[in-house]
């Protein structure tokens, strides 16, 4: 009697799916992760940074480790990059986000911890605490978001600037005569024994926003069976400050700073522990 | 008019117009809408009906205010059916 | 039964450190204070598991003890002069956070690089706030290695009762000499979960959020006043000095540290000169006992102020007395420690110049 209740009230339920909607519960294959907060982020339409944010937290709620996770945010356009995350937090110092996640980390080794730093953070200013926070191999994953320019001071010149690319802090373009060439930062990580896991992606393109997340995925992973350190490069944009619209400016990225920057892994472990789909070995 | 197999829900007052899922769609769906927000930007807005679901507009969005709905007729075929207890019982599998 | 140790000032502070039941140690060598680091490294893991490490730098080290402070637990550096300027900009970030930690300067003589001899000559830099924005350390001044031990485990307690870092304000000569110490029972590493902390958010709460970014200036001047009815009310209540020989005292020295105890010996010079001479030692230099001079000040013909400085603290004695009675200075700089005799030979001066 029941089960004949219940087949016919599905079978009726099933009929008006069909002739209203797809947007159900049921169909339902993508929505912001629970972790990234309602809050409208402050960055500019089109920033790489809103993927980056978002991949972090999906990650955090497929390894089900919100309550075991604290992040540490630097100075930089992602300086308010607590207020998207539904995590614990700590708001770094310009540059010191590693020696804090350090600190963090070494008093709570079964906690994950990230941080989450741009190009001036992690490679100017902050170059000391990267290299050796990768040095001493903690077992923290680094975030490194990389778009070339000062984003929140006004598009000054970054590390990582082109040769030739304008801001206005070089506003014929960087000489390299004057200010060096741009620093490739995760090439030189990747040389030190305490790194386990170093890798360059983009959220460019849906298929590079795949990747991004796996490598961030795999950062989290490495960290939960205590393997080192994870350092993940992720090439983006800046098209307020490179004045440019964000299509252009993906554009540009595409021509300009990937060919300087190539994608792709730059250390992988020799035996890559087994584990996907985010389950935890 | 083809078969809707997929859908998506824009947050459109989160929008900020940045037109990258526009260019991620494969499908040519989206746009940017002639009105605007109360935050004043121009938002996106889904103009043909021929979407596959296949999230990559959401994926390349920054706001993270896609929702992405997909259809698929596999759902709800029965895999298995249990041998007669008070009569037949269909077993679903969701995905 | 009491545990007497003859100790080195440096490892007394370290081995009060471990017993306190300190969670993690972050530094960086620095003549004259390096042996804190070596002996926690020696000592610490094997007797309580405690987490020491040697940082790249004094500017990694602060901001390790300010991510690790933000967890809840018991965090502490160590450094002398140039290394706590470096620390400076993470030190004003742990004060707005509100995170308790101690720091520890053994002074050298300044400034720049100087000398490694002890001196006072942080003394602005640690009372009136040496990084930047209007905060305020705990500072509290041993005189004694025993002090040095007795200070870490007060250390902690006022920084987790005030959630503010305390500083302990020693010189190269404490943390160098050798003295004998009565050391507390060790204990327990606690592991308490303070709602504040970034200990990973459940459910049950909101996400902890630790920073000093307040980009709004409502907000920002909010976060000001907190600090600062905090700090008024650790002024109420933490305030910490010695009095020795003040009742009949016609001239009474001021001093901190050390120094104090070289005024002892001053003071016992000059009585056997026939003049009555008291010590004031304030303890804790934030809070400084101003009213308690102040009350001193009407008994009293005059304060002689002596420092391993220019002149540092006795800008805080003047404000205290207000004018009401002469405030002399005499010191000593670049590492020399004043002599009982070139003290007495002040105190003489001046009392002949008053009797006069």
């Amino acid at each position: 009697m029941n089960e004949k209740r219940m087949l016919e009230e599905e079978k009726h339920f099933e009929t008006i799916i069909a002739e209203e909607s797809v947007c159900t519960n049921d169909n339902l294959v993508y929505e912001k992760p629970e972790t990234l907060t309602d809050t409208p982020m402050h960055y500019c339409p089109g920033c790489g940074h809103g993927v980056a944010h978002r991949l972090i937290a999906e990650v955090i709620d497929e390894l089900g480790i919100q309550d075991k996770t604290i992040g540490v945010a630097p100075v930089g356009c992602s300086v308010f990059a607590y207020n998207y995350l539904n995590i614990d937090m700590t708001e770094a110092a310009h540059g010191r986000a590693s020696a804090v996640a350090t600190g963090i980390k070494r008093v709570l080794p079964d906690k994950y911890v990230f941080s989450y730093q741009g190009d001036g953070d992690l490679a100017a200013i902050g170059t000391g605490e990267t290299i050796h926070t990768c040095n001493r191999g903690e077992n923290i994953l680094i975030i490194f978001i990389n778009n070339g320019i000062y984003g929140m001071t006004g598009g000054q010149m970054a590390p990582t600037t082109l040769i030739g690319m304008k801001s206005t802090t070089t506003p014929f373009g960087r000489e390299v005569e004057v200010m060096g060439n741009p620093l490739k930062i995760t090439e030189l990580i990747a040389q030190l024994p305490g790194v386990y896991y170093c890798t360059r992606v983009a959220v460019n393109t849906p298929n590079n926003v795949r990747k991004a997340k796996k490598a961030i995925l795999n950062g989290f992973k490495y960290q939960e069976l205590k393997k080192g350190l994870s350092f993940v490069e992720i090439v983006s944009n800046c098209p307020s400050n490179w004045k440019m619209t964000p299509l252009e400016s993906n554009k540009w990225l595409e021509e300009n700073m990937l060919p300087f920057y190539p994608l792709g892994d730059l250390k992988v472990p020799k035996n890559p522990p087994k584990a996907d789909k985010g389950e935890l070995i | 008019m083809a078969k809707v197999k997929g859908d998506i829900i824009i947050d459109i007052e989160k929008c900020k117009g940045c037109e990258l899922c526009a260019s991620a769609c494969p499908q040519d769906s989206l746009e940017l809408s002639r009105k605007i927000n109360s935050k004043g930007y121009h938002y996106i807005v889904k103009i043909e009906d021929n979407c596959t679901g296949c999230t990559n507009c959401a994926l390349v969005c920054p706001e993270g205010i896609i929702k992405v709905y997909r259809k698929t007729d596999k759902k709800k075929e029965p895999i298995a059916t249990i041998a007669n207890v008070t009569g037949d019982i269909t077993v679903t599998v969701q995905s | 039964m009491k545990e007497l140790k003859l100790m080195k000032g440096n490892e007394a502070l370290a081995e009060a450190a471990i017993r306190a039941g300190c969670d993690g140690y972050f530094g960086y060598p620095i003549t004259p204070q390096s042996e804190v680091l070596e002996y926690l490294a020696n000592e610490a893991k094997k007797r309580t598991g405690m987490v020491v490490l040697q940082a790249e730098s004094e500017i990694a080290a602060i901001n390790m003890i300010y991510g690790a402070a933000g967890t809840g637990k018991k965090v502490m550096t160590s450094s002398s002069s140039p290394g706590i300027s470096l620390m400076q900009e993470g030190i004003s970030y742990i004060a707005c956070a509100e995170l308790p930690c101690l720091l520890v300067n053994v002074v050298r003589g300044g400034p720049g690089l100087g000398t490694i001899q002890p001196s006072q000559g942080d003394y602005f830099q640690a009372v009136k706030g040496g990084g930047h924005g209007d905060y305020k350390l705990i500072v509290l001044a041993p005189s004694t290695v025993q002090e040095m031990v007795d200070h870490v485990k007060l250390g902690f307690e006022l920084a987790f009762k005030w959630k503010n870092p305390v500083m302990i304000l020693a010189d190269g000569a404490l943390g160098q000499m050798m003295e004998k110490v009565e050391l507390f029972p060790q204990m327990e590493r606690t592991n308490e979960i303070y709602p504040w902390a970034t200990t990973g958010k459940t459910k049950d709460r909101e996400r902890s959020i630790i920073t000093s970014l307040h980009i709004q200036p409502d907000k920002m001047q909010e976060i000001n006043l907190h600090l600062q009815r905090k700090y008024r009310e650790i002024e109420k209540e933490e305030i910490r000095y010695e009095m020795i020989d003040c009742e009949d005292a016609d001239l009474v020295l001021v001093a901190f540290g050390l120094v104090a105890r070289i005024c002892q010996k001053a003071a016992g010079l000059a009585k056997e000169k026939g003049i009555k001479v008291g010590i004031f030692r304030p303890i804790s230099l934030f809070p400084y006992p101003y009213k308690e001079l102040n009350k001193l000040a009407d008994k009293v013909k005059g304060f002689l102020t002596v420092e391993m400085n220019a002149g540092q603290m006795v800008e805080d004695v003047r404000l205290a007395v207000n004018g009401k009675i002469p405030v002399e200075f005499t010191g000593k700089m670049g590492g020399i420690i004043p002599t009982p005799e070139e003290i007495l030979h002040k105190i003489e001066e001046i009392y002949v110049g008053e009797t006069a």
